[in-house]
């Protein structure tokens, strides 16, 4: 019964470990779907996560924080957009440019706000349901935003591929000229898409910092914007896998945290601490040494500048 | 009128130099619109951060200091960047540099003599190598995005730092902090100007400078990386090897990262600490911009964010600046270049587009 026990709550740690990789991933994936490139996710998490936690605080209210972080998040991302779409620059610099940024402006606002408490974004306890044994917590015991990322996932996908908007966003990603032939405007599908994904990211921050630690802490995000980044790799630009490729990483961030915590475990806590990073590298090749497969799911004119006159 | 964009024929080799300028211009400006709206006296601010440390000879010198790693790095990064092979692995490069050629050290505590300085200067760089030859493998051998591979190293790296630094290697009488012994005297870097912190590593700086030159101007390899990077397809016609060319810009970036680790630790830190760089790794991608990628540029660009890193600490004493205003002011500066940059290959033209044929005649009526 103890081992069951754990089990589960391993199980639902993971889940709050993968909500913010799975919103920032899904994000990227609709900007890389329509061609565009954003590195910046580690940023624009931050961003999203300071803001979302400041706001929270000072209107104590975590539904205006979630807000806020969303805003935040998309406004970065239309900086990005500005810059990339209509400035026509190098959307990688433009995207560590965003992240460097992000990291300093978080920062930058969060200075008042490190070590104050916040209450944790309260969990959605159906009755009943959340009572039941192993499937209650593991199912019926999650706060709003863990059902709204699993809900985008579905809703994403049947928004590539079931609807005509979404073939559009897939023609402009695939070939901006022949969706520019057709009289479809890419430049303002693109800034749609990017700036989703930021709106994306900033939830993603939101989740670290109102829900899986309800804390403000400089440099929070540790990387994930970055692992959101190979996920949507490793997903072969398919939400459904998007959503495994999370639930992967959650479980082994939280395994990693078990095994910190196990004194029959004698590897040091750094070491541990490297797993997530390594399994990143690891996922990444496992996937890209297919090279035929990589080249036939990326969207084909992901990172190219589009310009209708030259 | 709607403001659009029309593409010169050839860029324009002025705005490729007055870009920067502009782009430094502007963010002194929309620095001080921020600090005045964080409540700070602008003029103050700014006189703090670009004057103040300008005013005395050791503000000098510790300019040297911080454009060292800085121009190191860049000019490591700058050939990746020209070739389209994207190291943003730097900051871990540096790290494992310091770990070699600091262990070197450690390692021949008691036992030194005048090899030992220029041995952990070649460990240094073989260490940064090393790790920056993960992802050069991962990409020629598995297509591993080398943005992401050399990411994530950089937090192993660090981990890496600290697991030495709590564990084996820490310092037994250093009361508890997780760091090593001082080096001795024999591993630490030579002084240039006495007095000062101005190390040995400020002339493998300029050096690099100066090699790096010659590199992209009178190579072979120097021409391929510039082929490969402005026309892809001409580069595979002439039979170019991308992955030599890839391996070579990882190698050269990460060792040079490495001897900037290793200059660091052996210099104004000397010893083996948990954070041995405020960044470096990352605003050096800034600087190898800002530079436009040409050494000459790199060094002007590195010695500017040198001059961001001491005015950010002299405006946190003087006013109170908190120190993360540097991050912001250095994102700031990226995102203008980059803006600014489209100038070089497009005019900025009001109005409506002018029809093809209107063109067509007014060039045959020019020419």
């Amino acid at each position: 019964m103890e081992m069951l026990d754990l089990t589960v709550a391993v199980l639902v740690s993971t889940i709050a470990a993968a909500t913010p990789l799975l919103f920032a991933a899904l994000g990227e994936l609709i900007t890389e779907k329509a061609g565009v490139l954003n590195l910046g996710v580690e940023g624009m998490m931050l961003v999203g996560a300071i803001s979302g936690f400041a706001t929270a605080v000072t209107t104590g209210s975590a539904t205006l924080g979630i807000l806020a972080a969303v805003l935040a998040g998309a406004g970065l991302a239309l900086l990005f957009a500005v810059l990339t779409l209509s400035l026509l620059a190098n959307q990688v610099a433009t995207g560590l440019a965003l992240t460097i940024f992000g990291i300093g402006l978080s920062s930058l606002i969060g200075r008042g706000y490190v070590g104050t408490p916040l209450d944790r974004l309260p969990r959605l306890d159906l009755p009943v349901l959340s009572d039941l044994p192993v499937l209650g917590p593991l199912l019926f015991g999650h706060d709003a935003l863990v059902y709204l990322s699993v809900a985008l996932v579905f809703a994403i996908a049947w928004f590539l591929g079931r609807t005509r908007p979404g073939l559009v966003l897939r023609a402009v990603g695939e070939s901006h000229d022949a969706a520019h032939a057709i009289g479809y405007s890419v430049i303002a599908i693109r800034y749609a898409a990017v700036v989703f994904g930021g709106a994306l990211s900033g939830l993603a921050g939101a989740y670290l910092s109102l829900a899986y630690t309800p804390l403000w802490i400089e440099n929070m995000t540790a990387g994930r914007g970055w692992i959101a980044l190979a996920l949507v790799v490793f997903s072969t630009w398919k939400p459904g896998r998007v959503l495994l490729g999370a639930y992967l990483f959650g479980g082994v961030t939280i395994l990693q945290f078990h095994a910190q915590n196990m004194a029959a475990f004698q590897v040091p806590s750094q070491i541990l601490a490297m797993l997530p990073y390594l399994a990143t590298i690891a996922v990444l090749v496992l996937i890209s040494r297919d090279v035929t497969r990589i080249r036939l799911n990326a969207p084909a004119c992901l990172g190219k500048v589009f310009h209708p006159a030259g | 009128m709607p403001i659009r964009l029309e593409p010169r024929g050839e860029a324009s080799v002025a705005w490729v130099y007055l870009t920067p300028v502009l782009a430094v211009g502007l963010t002194v400006i929309a620095g001080g619109v921020l600090f005045a709206a964080l409540g700070f006296d602008p003029f103050r601010t700014l006189h703090a951060i670009f004057v103040e440390p300008l005013t005395s000879l050791y503000g000098l010198t510790e300019l040297g200091v911080k454009a060292t790693p800085l121009v190191l790095i860049a000019i490591g990064l700058s050939f990746g960047f020209r070739a389209n092979v994207w190291n943003i692995g730097a900051e871990g490069q540096l790290t494992l540099g310091a770990i070699f050629g600091g262990g070197l050290a450690l390692w021949f505590y008691g036992q030194e003599g005048p090899w030992l300085l220029p041995a952990m200067i070649l460990a240094g760089a073989v260490g940064g190598a090393l790790w920056a030859a993960i992802p050069a493998f991962l990409k020629t051998h598995f297509n591993a995005n080398e943005i992401l591979t050399s990411l994530m190293l950089t937090y192993v790296a660090t981990q890496l730092l600290a697991f030495l630094g709590y564990g084996p290697w820490r310092y037994p009488d250093g009361f508890n902090f997780p760091q090593s012994r001082m080096f001795c005297y024999d591993a630490t870097m030579p002084l240039l100007v006495p007095g000062t912190r101005l190390h040995l590593g400020f002339g493998f700086a300029l050096f690099a400078v100066a090699g790096g030159w010659l590199l992209i101007a009178r190579t072979l390899i120097g021409f391929q990386i510039k082929v490969i990077g402005l026309t892809s397809a001409a580069a595979a016609y002439a039979g170019f090897n991308r992955n030599r060319i890839i391996w070579f810009t990882l190698l050269t970036g990460g060792g040079l990262a490495g001897i900037a680790g290793l200059s660091e630790v052996a210099g104004p830190i000397g010893q083996l600490v948990p954070s041995i760089s405020p960044g470096y790794g990352f605003t050096a991608i800034i600087v190898a911009f800002l530079g436009r990628l040409h050494p000459l540029g790199i060094l002007a660009a590195g010695t500017l964010m040198a001059l961001s890193y001491l005015g950010a600490e002299s405006a946190q004493i003087i006013i109170g600046l908190p120190l993360a205003a540097t991050g912001v002011f250095q994102g700031m500066l990226l995102f203008f270049l980059l803006a600014c940059d489209v100038l070089i290959r497009f005019r900025l033209r009001l109005g409506r587009p002018v029809p093809a044929a209107a063109v067509a005649k007014s060039a045959e009526a020019g020419a």
